[in-house]
C-alpha cells in the first residue's frame, strides 16, 4: 500500500518538526526560571567558585541558542542530562517511572474504547428512547468533572465504603516480581504468577477507571452523534428495507463510517489522559512519571522538567501517528487513493 | 437570538443547564449576602467547630480550622468563574486572529502559524500548564496565563478550518473583486460566519477551563490558600478520607454542578446553531 506508506512518511516528518518545536518551547520555558539553577542545585553553602564551575559544566553562561545546541546534541545521543535533585541521569529516572504511567494510561484507554464505543452505539440505535436519554445524560456527567473528582469519589465508594478494591499502590508488597517490561500486568504473567496478576489488576482498575471516565463519556457522545448522522443515510434505509437484522445494520453499516471521526477524538482524549494522570496518580499514590513530574517541577529541576515534558509529548505524538495510520487503513478513500491523503 | 432563547428554555435538559449556571453565577455574585459566614472566605480559625460533618449550623460541614464549607464553596465559585471568563476573553481573540490569517492567507503564513499551533497542541493540555506553573509563581494571574497559553490553539484550529472552507465561497470572491483589503475580507466578511461555532465552543469551554483550573490548584500549582478554591479544597480533604468525607465530596460536587450546567447549555447551543465542529 504505497499511499499509506507515503502518508506515514509525511506524518512522521511533520511529527519530527513538531517535536523539535516542542523541545524549543519547553527549553524556552525552562530557561526563564528565576534564580540560578547551579546555585539551587549546590545549595546555599557552596562557594562562588563551585557555582561558577557548575555553571560552566552546564553551559549556563553561553547564549541561549548555544545552550539549546548543546541540549539537542546531548539529546541525539540519548542524554537528557543529570537530574539536579536525584543526581541520576534523567533518562534513568524516566525509564524507572514511565512504565507505570504508560500502563495506567493504556489500561484507561482500553476501558475508554471498550466501554465508550458500545455505549454510544447502543445509544444511537435506541435513539429517542429512554436508554438513549439516560446514556446521553450520564456521558455528559462523565465529562463534567475533572478526573481527580472521579478518583476521590470512586475511592470513597469502592475502596472505603465498599472495600472491593485496594486504596493505593500498584501491587501488594509481598509479591516479588522480576522487572522485565515494567508493565506489572505483563510481568506477572511472564512470571506465571496468577495471584500477583489478579492483585495488580485489582490495583490498576480503580485509578484507570477514574482516568477513563471523561474519555468514556466523550467517546460515547461522539460515537452516538456520528452514528445518528449515518443512520439518516439512504444506504441504511436500503439495508432496513432488505430486512437486515438491526444488530448487523448497527455494527456493519452504521458503526464503521462513524468510527473514523471518533478515532481522531480518541487520540486527543489519550493526550488528555496523559495530563490527567498527574491528578489520578496523586490520589492513588501511583508510582509513575506524573508524580515524578510534579516533584521535579516543585523543585525547579530543569533537566528533569524538560525530559519529562519531552517524553510525554513524544508519547502523545506516537499515539497520534498510530491513530492517523488506523484512520488511513479504515478509510478506503485514503487506502486506495493514488496521491495519499490531502 | 430570541429564537435561540426560546428553544433553550423549552428543552428540559437545557433548561436545567440554565438553572444550574444561573444558580452558580448568582451565588458567586451575591456570596456576601447568601453565605452564612462571609468572613470564612479568608484565614479564620474556629476551633470550637472544626472538622465537623454537616449540621444545621454548617449544612456542608466545616473544614480543618472550623470554617463553614458552604460559604467557602460560594466564594470559590467566584474564582472559578473569573478564571474562566478571563482565560476565554484572552484566548479566543488570539486564536481567532491566528486562525483567520492562516486560513485566508495560505502559503508560508499558513504553514508557519499552523505548525506553531500544532506545537502547542502536541503537549498534552494539562502538562503544558503544569510546566508553566512550575516556572511561574503560583498566583491567580499566572494560573490564568498558563491556562490561556494552552487554550488559544484550539480556537486557531477551529477558525482555521472554517476559514479554509469559507475562503472558496462566492461572497469572499465578490469582496476581493471590488478590491476589499485583507483585513476587511477576514474580519468583516469571514469572521461573522465563524461566530456561531466560536460562541458554542466558548460555552462548552467555560466548563473545561473550570476543570483545568481546579486541576492546577489540586496539584498546588494554582490559587494559594487562604483564598477558597474548589481544587485545593478537594486536595486538602483527600488526605482525610474516608472519615471527613464532606471535605472532598461537597467541593467535588460543586465542580460537577457548575461544569455540568455549562455543558448542558453548550450542547443545546451546538444543536441550535448547527455548528458541529
Amino acid at each position: 500500500m504505497p499511499a499509506v506508506l507515503r502518508l506515514l512518511a509525511r506524518r512522521l516528518g511533520i511529527s519530527l518538526i513538531v517535536l523539535a518545536g516542542v523541545s524549543m518551547l519547553i527549553f524556552g520555558i525552562a530557561r526563564v526560571i528565576p534564580g540560578d539553577p547551579a546555585r539551587i542545585a549546590l545549595g546555599p553553602n557552596a562557594t562562588g567558585e563551585q557555582v561558577a564551575g557548575l555553571r560552566q559544566a552546564l553551559h549556563l553562561d553561553d547564549p541561549v541558542a548555544v545552550q539549546y545546541g548543546h541540549f539537542v546534541a546531548d539529546l541525539l545521543r540519548g542524554d537528557l542530562g543529570v537530574s539536579l535533585y536525584t543526581n541520576r541521569p534523567v533518562t534513568l529516572d524516566i525509564a524507572q517511572f514511565l512504565p507505570a504511567t504508560l500502563e495506567l494510561v493504556l489500561f484507561a484507554g482500553v476501558l475508554m474504547v471498550g466501554i465508550g464505543l458500545p455505549l454510544g452505539m447502543w445509544s444511537a440505535s435506541q435513539r429517542g428512547r429512554w436508554p438513549d436519554h439516560l446514556i446521553r445524560v450520564v456521558s455528559l456527567l462523565g465529562v463534567s468533572a475533572p478526573s481527580f473528582v472521579w478518583a476521590v469519589m470512586l475511592m470513597l465508594m469502592f475502596a472505603f465504603f465498599l472495600p472491593v478494591f485496594p486504596i493505593a499502590g500498584r501491587i501488594t508488597d509481598s509479591f516479588e516480581i522480576t522487572r522485565v517490561t515494567g508493565f506489572l500486568l505483563i510481568d506477572t504473567l511472564l512470571a506465571g504468577n496468577g495471584a500477583a496478576f489478579v492483585d495488580a489488576l485489582r490495583h490498576i482498575f480503580l485509578p484507570a477507571f477514574a482516568l477513563a471516565v471523561s474519555g468514556i463519556g466523550q467517546a460515547a457522545r461522539l460515537t452516538r452523534a456520528n452514528m445518528v448522522e449515518t443512520y439518516d443515510r439512504p444506504y441504511i434505509e436500503m439495508a432496513r428495507a432488505y430486512g437486515f437484522p438491526a444488530g448487523r445494520i448497527a455494527a456493519k453499516y452504521a458503526f464503521k463510517p462513524s468510527l473514523i471521526p471518533s478515532l481522531t477524538i480518541i487520540g486527543l482524549d489519550f493526550a488528555a489522559m496523559l495530563g490527567n494522570a498527574f491528578l489520578v496518580e496523586a490520589v492513588f499514590a501511583w508510582p509513575g512519571l506524573s508524580r515524578y513530574g510534579v516533584a521535579v517541577i516543585l523543585r525547579k529541576d530543569l533537566n528533569a522538567i524538560i525530559g519529562t515534558v519531552l517524553i510525554i509529548s513524544a508519547t502523545f505524538l506516537i499515539v497520534n501517528l498510530i491513530v492517523d495510520l488506523l484512520i488511513a487503513f479504515l478509510n478506503p478513500r485514503i487506502r486506495h487513493s493514488e496521491r495519499g491523503a490531502r | 437570538m430570541r429564537r435561540t432563547t426560546v428553544i433553550l428554555l423549552r428543552n428540559p435538559l437545557s433548561m436545567l443547564g440554565v438553572v444550574l449556571v444561573a444558580a452558580v453565577v448568582i451565588s458567586a455574585a451575591l456570596a456576601d449576602y447568601i453565605a452564612p459566614f462571609p468572613e470564612h472566605r479568608g484565614a479564620v480559625v474556629d476551633f470550637v467547630h472544626f472538622n465537623q460533618g454537616p449540621t444545621a449550623r454548617n449544612v456542608m460541614g466545616t473544614d480543618l480550622v472550623g470554617r463553614d464549607l458552604f460559604s467557602r464553596i460560594l466564594y470559590a465559585f467566584r474564582i472559578s468563574l473569573l478564571l474562566g471568563v478571563v482565560v476565554l476573553a484572552i484566548a479566543t481573540p488570539i486564536g481567532t486572529f491566528v486562525g483567520l490569517l492562516a486560513g485566508y492567507l495560505g502559503g508560508r503564513a499558513e504553514f508557519a502559524l499552523m505548525r506553531l499551533t500544532d506545537v502547542f497542541l502536541s503537549i498534552p493540555p494539562l502538562v503544558l500548564a503544569i510546566a508553566m506553573m512550575g516556572v511561574l509563581e503560583p498566583t491567580l494571574l499566572n494560573a490564568m496565563l498558563a491556562v490561556t497559553a494552552m487554550w488559544w490553539p484550539w480556537y486557531a484550529r477551529l477558525v482555521y478550518n472554517i476559514t479554509r472552507s469559507e475562503r472558496e465561497e462566492g461572497y469572499v470572491l465578490a469582496a476581493e473583486v471590488i478590491g476589499a483589503s485583507t483585513l476587511h475580507v477576514t474580519f468583516r466578511e469571514i469572521l461573522p460566519n465563524c461566530l456561531p461555532a466560536i460562541i458554542t465552543k466558548m460555552t462548552l469551554d467555560m466548563g473545561f477551563v473550570i476543570i483545568i483550573a481546579s486541576s492546577l490548584s489540586f496539584l498546588g500549582l494554582g490559587v494559594q490558600p487562604p483564598t477558597p478554591d474548589l481544587g485545593s479544597m478537594v486536595a486538602e480533604g483527600a488526605r482525610y478520607l474516608p472519615d471527613s468525607w464532606w471535605l472532598t465530596v461537597f467541593p467535588g460536587l460543586a465542580i460537577l454542578v457548575a461544569v455540568f450546567g455549562f455543558n448542558l447549555i453548550g450542547d443545546a447551543l451546538r444543536e441550535i446553531l448547527g455548528a458541529d465542529q
